[in-house]
């Protein structure tokens, strides 16, 4: 009982991750209606830029933090503007594929710049962890504030997306792009904004990976990255709240699945859940239905 | 009698692969002085002809059929174990010793396998669209890899043994989960690689160029309009997807039994970008550029050894740049312009006006 509850514990740690990745995930999709391949990879320039911070110029963890996340922003929004903006009426297979190129640039670049060798990334949270049941039950420390950080970013990205007048001008850009524009919203700006919040949440969500599992390679970011996918297409995508709920299921599914069944087929089992979902409600759990127009 | 445009286009890629083979049978035998193949470049030939067919099957179902499948190299993992296993049971089994005959029965074996796992795999992925089936089929290339590390395949007198997720079989291990197969007999030829790719032109050429062919991309195109047409959609899906999916499967045989050991971490996400890079590059739903491309790609970084840090850099940039060129409305604007422009249709007219011009003439 008391491995199951720390399963569960680990479980929603990782999913509370994936949740703030596929945040970045269900918001660009929602209203650029790509799939922003290179997302993933954000996450791992996050993770080095923090690294770098802490460990070559010094800089206390939480500072470290705020730099990775204004070079992620920039980085996400250079990226959108040079790479995805000129294809906006392309087809979605050229869209994607120059996404997938956007990823194994970033790959490359950081193999290129950090080495393909593993670092050791250290902790950024100094919080002490909670024994529980004497002892028998450990929070992390890490665990205590990825959830927290989950918490905190969903609530305000919902305030965000419902109260601000910005926040209501990317919900119509991704309603309906030509009204939008119509009514006097700038659809560029909007979009490039929704890559900025992304981007950045992709930042925390790098810091927050590499502190609970801290190896850090120019892969780090590709797998999550597409379990995070799984998850936002889990909840229903382009859906805050969706975001949430399937990354907390994706984590809890995927440790669980590691810890009782296989750990060779965990990944294995993120899938396989994506599949199923995609066939028995394509919409995900928290997701609007769309009618197709001829 | 009147050649057609398209069946002049195909034989001209026929001749041009022939052509390059008997290069490369002059350059290894060596009958011209100073004219002989490396070493390094003749251990390159069996992987040319693979990354071929794998590119010409993935343009199958990227450029013909418009789906983007992420999870090419799952089915050339399925047709590289299965081709093993069948290697390695008709030697131990019937003591079974015609390389060529057993290279062949394995690529059947691959390619009939790879096909099945097209079938299970395409009649959930098909119903999906876009994005979709791009992430679904990527999906399915990682369960492959993952199931392909915990299944074990052992040989004992004759007899097969297979378990999963339990390596305590009797007999010697063909498969050994992780570990991959070992001790694989390198039995592949660069002329059967040649022969498969013959064949992958024969099955996709006439494939296009049928009447399947121009259900399959008329639902490209605009598949509501085809739906109305009468055309099943689901059913030319499929054709494309595992005629696709089985060609990789053979590619893959020959693949794994050119080498001592194969691991399932040879099939990764990777090498299914490298082969869409091969498409991308040679023009998405051109054959003949994916054979090219796919050559100069293999042979390129043996070359250029000095570049080998920058070579997938170098590729994902050509990725980008060739999207954004081609579908840019930008660069569009700019080709129209240089097209319209009277310097250049003086010289070069346009192929609408050439036709009227014909037409006035006649």
């Amino acid at each position: 009982m008391i491995s199951f509850l720390s399963h569960l514990v680990n479980g929603l740690s990782l999913g509370s991750v994936y949740a703030i990745i596929a945040l970045g995930y269900s918001m660009v999709y929602g209203i650029a209606k790509m799939l922003n391949f290179a997302h993933g990879d954000v996450i791992m320039v996050g993770g080095y830029i923090s690294f770098c911070a802490a460990l070559y110029w010094g800089m206390p963890p939480v500072i470290s933090v705020l730099v990775a996340m204004v070079v992620c922003t920039v980085l996400g929004v250079v990226i959108e503007r040079l790479a995805y903006k000129p294809l906006r009426a392309a087809s979605s297979l050229a869209v994607l594929i120059t996404a997938i190129g956007m990823s194994y640039f970033l790959q490359n670049m950081a193999q290129l710049i950090w080495g393909a060798n593993p670092k050791s990334f250290p902790s950024v949270v100094s919080i002490p962890s909670i024994s529980l049941f004497n002892g028998q039950l450990l929070i992390s420390g890490e665990t205590i504030v990825t959830v927290l950080a989950n918490i905190i970013i969903m609530t305000a990205l919902t305030l965000f997306t419902g109260k601000t007048k910005m926040g209501r001008a990317m919900r119509a850009v991704a309603e309906d792009k030509g009204a939008a524009e119509l009514m006097g919203i700038n659809v560029n700006a909007t979009i490039s904004l929704t890559f900025a919040i992304g981007s950045a949440l992709a930042a925390i969500a790098g810091v927050l990976l590499c502190s609970a599992y801290p190896t850090l390679m120019p892969t780090t970011g590709s797998m999550p990255g597409i379990k995070a996918f799984t998850a936002a297409v889990f909840g229903g995508i382009g859906s805050i709240p969706g975001a949430f709920v399937g990354g907390i299921l994706l984590g809890v599914i995927e440790i669980l699945g590691k810890a009782y069944v296989s750990t060779e087929l965990g990944d294995a089992f993120v899938f396989a859940v994506l599949i199923v979902v995609l066939l028995v409600k394509p919409t995900g759990l928290l997701g609007k239905k769309v009618h197709e127009k001829v | 009698m009147k050649i057609s445009k398209k069946f002049r286009s195909n034989l001209i890629t026929y001749a041009l692969v022939i052509l390059a083979f008997v290069i490369c049978q002059i350059a290894i035998e060596g009958i011209i002085p100073g004219f002989k193949m490396t070493r390094s470049l003749k251990g390159q030939l069996v992987p040319i002809c693979v990354y071929i067919v794998m590119a010409v099957s993935l343009n199958l179902t990227v450029g013909i059929s418009g789906e983007l499948s992420l999870g090419h190299a799952g089915f050339m993992s399925v047709g590289a174990f299965s081709g093993i296993i069948m290697s390695s049971w008709l030697l131990g089994a019937f003591q079974f010793e015609n390389e060529t005959l057993r290279l062949l029965i394995a690529m059947i074996t691959g390619g009939v396998m790879a096909g099945i796992a097209g079938v299970l795999i395409g009649i959930p992925v098909l119903r999906l669209r876009g994005d979709y089936l791009a992430i679904v089929t990527l999906a399915f290339g990682e369960i492959i890899r993952n199931v392909l590390n915990c299944l074990y395949f052992s040989l004992d007198g004759g007899r097969l043994y297979v378990s999963f997720n339990n390596p305590d079989i009797p007999g010697k291990l063909l498969l050994n989960g992780p570990t991959g197969a070992t001790g694989v007999g390198k039995i592949a030829t660069f002329t059967m690689g040649f022969v498969l790719i013959l064949f992958t032109l024969f099955v996709v050429l006439n494939l296009i160029n049928s009447r399947s062919g121009r259900a399959i991309m008329a639902i490209r195109d605009n598949r509501i309009a085809a739906e109305s047409m009468g055309i099943n959609v689901t059913k030319y899906k499929m054709m494309a997807f595992v005629v696709s999916a089985a060609l990789a499967g053979m590619a893959g045989a020959l693949y794994g039994l050119n080498y001592s050991t194969v691991t399932a971490t040879k099939f990764r996400f990777d090498t299914s970008i490298l082969v869409l890079v091969f498409v991308v590059l040679g023009g998405i739903g051109n054959i003949r550029g994916s054979i090219i491309a796919a050559t100069v790609l293999t042979i390129l970084p043996e070359v250029l050894r000095a570049f080998s840090d920058y070579r997938m850099l170098v590729y994902a940039i050509v990725l980008i740049v060739v999207m954004l060129a081609t579908n840019s409305p930008l660069l569009g604007n700019l080709k129209n312009k240089l097209r319209s422009s009277k310097l250049v249709t003086r010289f070069f007219p346009l192929k609408e006006e050439a036709a009227i011009k014909e037409g006035d003439e006649k």
